[in-house]
């Protein structure tokens, strides 16, 4: 195995497409590292670009965030402004791992990494978050939500890398929340999971509403009329009731060791109904 | 040995939370465990495993592996003796399979070579061709006349004809008769209960490192529970005479029973007397789970007859255990302590083992008693909800007492049950309010405990300390408890004494660390082995002072003239009689070598409330409880240590460990994240009652504390989440998707 560091974005991106064997990008390894000791995966290319500029910045642009993809969980969650403006992406982030994973872990390799449990990731989709893209012939942004396309895959191409993850500027009077279930209460991968993200008028009615749940499909699902359901509500019981059942229809998910198909439908309406009366409560919304 | 019979005894040393020994090499580091160890020339070993949970081995071609740069030993089955003796054989094959593989995991071959990434490629390299055979890992399953039969022939006489051949035993336990009992009773309730394996789950993976020359000459350094029990199954399995092997035991990084066997020690020393080089075996987490010991999985009945004012009149459990692919008899335990703690006119207790494509069961924390108690104690709960009486108040008219005919044959000494309920009723803990959603759980718990066999030797050093050898690796805080026990008896200072544990060349025989009996009879022993000091000493002094030896007694660490006639000598310190021993004998040491008896059964109560989430089945553990007999607590720090601990690890079996198989018999989830244990913040402060019945078998009344904490909290818990879900839980784990489909039906 080779382990590089590139002096430039450009150079990165070189190396990984000429590389013939398995590659893999080195951020804070928590995912990457342990797939090596466990015998998963062999790279033949490890490449590492924490040190490249940006990489470990969170700067503020246009009245929203840019994070660099280096960035870990815990400088995320030492960020004032950021867990004002963000705080649902932010819990979300936190929620990764322990203490020590957090002063290593990523919300790029968590969303590289594919795992459709990725906690940090359906709070990015209902923020509208867009990664922004190094490929050799130039850079791209991409919306969040297309980046995953399956258990342990990504629709990045062969020396394609992102360098940084963009949070956009939030309206007044709006807030979002994640919730995951997982058997223990920390150290584990969700069963289940779901963000809410909303904007309220001034009445306190929700304007805009996006949902998005984690672990009940091969990806974390946007499901567009969840959001829909909330909107023009105060989140009173015959929306909420309509969240559910929405949430519940658009889960897809598998019977394995780690929960049934039928409590993994039943806990992600759960937790998008919980989310949903955190979020409108951060937003400054009364019931 | 007896109670030291007198009034009140003021104890000095016994009874204090002193530092304890291992505690600095513990933080810093320094502490030496099986892996830490290193020798010149040192080859790293590596095992190559069974990716099936059943199957013929047909052939096994290491050729490739041999001829890697750098491998310099391959081993295989073949490689290994042939014990005659059962218990012996079924270690070897368990080491390295020979004709069939028997569950996923099942080591098959095993390489050293001279780094770990070759050794690693070698594995790759060999070829195994299997014949897979059809596989059980259910016990119900394994037990139908036309399972998958997993070993053939192993069956004990007991076992009825006809019946499938994973049957290996059969006990039946009880007295007085059931029909008229249950005819007398008011309700009677009739359940069965299933429950997951789970794993001691210690943090240490086994490692060791060993080296066998061509002249039949062994050593071995590895993390183990009992350094004399390797030493037996290496000389077995390696066809090599014991005294030739010497065993040193690591600092341990958790045993709980786990340890009390052997998995990759001889197979170092196979691969070291191939290579002729010293190997190490570092264990992963992986194939700890998947080839070290789980406890049995169990299907249960149980029946049980009660008057409305809460009298039990009748009992009876059937227990179905699977302690893997060999015979094992943990289920005479698991029937054995079912009934412990009531006092019943009638009562019976049948037990069956069968074999199944698992791991080999190893003991974990008084084994075969949890879940058998946990079953018991379930129906008595839900008889108490169903005619609306308090759970502790049944419990104490129908508890077990001194002269109470057991369920399992003896009668009872001195016990402490009915002081520990009585103290958990006293506790605001049980009267305390709850919330929504919330319940309150109960249970009882009951060991045996053991003593065994024990030598310690003990040596007055020159000046003026103390250093005890004993041969118990210390998995609980023994060190500490034998210094003071030694220290309180000679009269010196807790630090004058160092207690080290010996190797198996340089002290006699020792039973493992099991049966909670390391305080008790180590203990014992050391006592005893002070005493034969000071007689010594009084013998030396009666001499210089030319009085009688009966003249010079022992206090506070002097000898003393015994009264006026004994004459006016001034009292001589421990250290002045070391200072001169050699010019009144030599050396002075007290020894003494027994098999302890009376090791005085434990009983403990256990008390917890917990919060289920309606929605989603989590629970909570809001508040835990633990009340138990320590007989004596030697040091009260450890003695809460093992209650915590044993609360813990019954919250993780109850709640979400379980070995989980699919359906081509693979375990699923041979890793901490899928094979959950309680993280901190998954646990409340567990609180702790210590009681002290003395033990009429130890002069200090100790009794063993480590085992019985495991049993209680299967049922306190699940007495606890079925009152507060609403609904009955017969299965364990209690995981959320299983709780939230009972309550959601
Ligand atoms: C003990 C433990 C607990 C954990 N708990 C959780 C948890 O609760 N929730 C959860 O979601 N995850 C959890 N994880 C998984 C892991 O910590 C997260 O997925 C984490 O966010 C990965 O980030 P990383 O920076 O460490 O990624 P790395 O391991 O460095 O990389 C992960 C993958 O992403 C790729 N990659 C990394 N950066 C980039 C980039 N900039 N562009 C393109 N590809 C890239 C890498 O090639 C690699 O394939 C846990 C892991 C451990 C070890």
């Amino acid at each position: 195995m080779r382990y590089v560091k590139p002096e430039s974005f450009e150079a990165a991106a070189t190396l990984l497409r000429d590389e013939d064997g398995t590659s893999r990008i080195l951020a804070g390894g928590t995912d990457v590292l342990v797939q090596l000791k466990a015998e998963m995966v062999e790279p033949d290319l490890m490449v590492d670009m924490k040190h490249l500029p940006g990489m470990r910045d969170i700067a503020a642009e246009n009245g929203g965030f840019r994070v660099g993809a280096a960035v870990s969980g815990a400088e995320m969650g030492e960020h004032t402004a950021l867990k004002a403006m963000w705080p649902g992406v932010v819990e979300g982030v936190e929620l990764i791992g322990s203490s020590q994973v957090q002063s290593r872990a990523t919300m790029a390799g968590n969303l590289c990494t594919g795992s459709p449990a990725g906690d940090s990731v359906p709070a990015m989709v209902t923020a509208g978050a867009v990664a922004r893209v190094q490929s050799p012939d130039g850079v791209r942004d991409v919306p969040v939500i297309d980046i995953p396309t399956g258990p342990g895959k990504n629709s990045l191409a062969k020396g394609e890398f992102i360098t940084s993850i963009f949070l956009p500027a939030r309206p007044d009077n709006a807030s979002d929340a994640y919730l995951r279930f997982i058997p223990r209460t920390e150290m584990d991968i969700a069963v289940s999971s779901a963000a809410v993200s909303l904007e309220l008028d001034g009445n306190g009615v929700v304007a805009t509403a996006h949902v998005a749940v984690g672990a009940v499909a091969p990806t974390v699902l946007l499901v567009k009329d969840a959001g829909d359901a909330l909107i023009g509500s105060k989140l009173d019981d015959a929306a909420i009731a309509s969240l559910v059942s929405v949430v519940e229809a658009a889960c897809n998910p598998i019977t394995d060791k780690r929960g049934t198909i039928e409590f993994r439908t039943k806990t992600a309406g759960v937790l998008a109904k919980r989310a949903a009366h955190i979020a409108y409560a951060r937003a400054g919304g009364q019931a | 040995m007896a109670f030291d019979a007198q009034a009140e005894r003021n104890f000095k040393v016994v009874g204090t939370r002193v530092a304890r020994p291992d505690g600095i090499d513990k933080v810093t580091g320094k502490a030496a465990y099986g892996a830490d160890i290193s020798a010149p020339g040192m080859l790293h070993g590596r095992i190559l495993r069974s990716p099936h949970a059943h199957a013929r081995i047909v052939s096994i071609d290491t050729s490739a592996a041999e001829a890697l740069a750098g491998v310099k030993a391959v081993v295989t089955g073949a490689d290994l003796a042939q014990p005659e003796d059962e218990g012996f054989a079924d270690v070897a094959i368990n080491c390295l399979a020979r004709d069939k593989v028997l569950y996923d995991g099942h080591a098959v071959a095993a390489v050293a070579a001279t780094s770990k990434s070759i050794a690693k490629q070698a594995i790759r390299l060999i070829k195994v061709d299997y014949a897979v055979l059809p596989h059980v890992t259910d016990v119900d399953a394994a037990m139908k006349p036309d399972a998958p039969v997993v070993q053939e022939g192993r069956a004990l006489e007991t076992v009825p004809a006809g019946m499938s051949q994973n049957v290996t035993t059969h006990c039946q336990f009880g007295h007085g008769d059931l029909d008229a009992g249950f005819a007398k009773a008011d309700k009677i309730i009739e359940r069965s209960f299933k429950t997951a394996a789970t794993h001691q789950g210690y943090i240490e993976p086994q490692a060791c490192m060993a080296s066998l020359g061509s002249d039949g000459r062994g050593e071995v350094w590895c993390c183990t529970q009992g350094q004399y029990m390797v030493r037996a199954n290496c000389a077995a399995v390696l066809g090599v005479e014991e005294s030739q092997l010497r065993i040193t035991s690591s600092e341990i990084g958790g045993g709980f029973g786990g340890k009390t066997s052997t998995f990759i020690e001889p197979v170092a020393l196979a691969l070291s007397r191939k290579a002729g080089k010293p190997v190490k075996i570092v264990m992963t987490r992986d194939e700890v789970l998947k080839a070290t010991g789980p406890t049995i999985s169990s299907s249960m009945d149980i029946k049980i007859g009660m008057t409305k004012d809460g009298r039990i009149t009748a009992a009876r459990g059937e227990l179905r255990y699977s302690g893997g692919a060999y015979p094992n008899a943990t289920v005479d335990m698991g029937a054995q302590a079912a009934f412990a703690a009531y006092d019943l006119e009638a009562v019976e207790t049948v037990g069956w083992n069968a074999m199944t494509n698992r791991p080999k069961e190893i003991p974990y924390r008084a084994p075969g008693a949890p879940t058998s108690i946990y079953a018991v104690e379930s129906v008595v709960d839900e008889l108490c909800q169903e005619l609306g009486l308090d759970p502790l108040d049944v419990r104490l008219l129908n508890a077990a007492r001194k002269g109470t005919l057991s369920s399992y044959g003896p009668t009872f000494n001195d016990i402490g049950l009915v002081a520990t309920l009585e103290a958990a009723k006293a506790h605001p803990h049980y009267t305390a309010p709850l919330g929504p959603n919330q319940g309150r759980g109960l249970s009882c718990g009951f060991w045996f405990n053991f003593g065994g066999n024990t030598c310690v030797s003990l040596n007055i050093n020159d000046d003026g300390t103390v250093g005890v050898v004993e041969g118990n690796p210390d998995i609980g805080g023994s060190r500490a408890s034998i210094s003071m026990m030694a220290a309180e008896e000679l009269g010196v200072p807790y630090d004058k004494v160092r207690t080290v544990i010996a190797d198996t060349s340089s002290l006699g025989f020792n039973d493992i660390t099991d049966g909670s009996r390391v305080t008790f009879a180590v203990g014992l022993a050391t006592i005893e082995a002070a005493r034969a000091a000071i007689k010594e000493m009084c013998r030396r002094i009666a001499k210089i002072w030319d009085i009688d030896e009966d003249a010079v007694i022992w206090e506070d660490g002097c000898a003393k003239p015994a009264g006026p006639n004994a004459g006016t000598h001034p009292p001589m310190s421990l250290a002045e009689i070391a200072a001169i021993a050699g010019n009144t004998g030599g050396p002075i040491a007290g020894h003494h070598e027994v098999n302890a008896d009376g090791a005085g059964v434990s009983f403990g109560v256990h008390l917890c409330d917990t919060e289920v989430d309606p929605e989603t089945g989590a629970t909570k553990i809001l508040r835990y409880t633990v009340f138990q007999d320590a007989g004596k607590a030697v040091h009260p720090d450890y003695v809460e240590g093992q209650m915590q601990g044993g609360a813990v690890q019954g919250i993780g079996w109850a709640l979400n460990e379980e070995y989980i198989y699919g359906e081509d018999g693979r375990l699923q989830n041979a890793g901490f994240l899928d094979y959950r244990v309680p993280v901190a913040s998954d646990l409340p402060d567990i609180e702790t009652v210590i009681l002290e019945i003395p033990n009429p078998g130890h002069p200090y009344g100790v009794r063993g504390v480590g085992e019985t904490p495991i049993v209680p909290p299967l049922a306190a818990i699940a007495n606890a989440v079925s009152r507060a879900a609403g609904v009955r839980m017969t299965e364990l784990p209690m995981s959320p998707p299983r709780l939230l489909k009972a309550m959601t039906g």
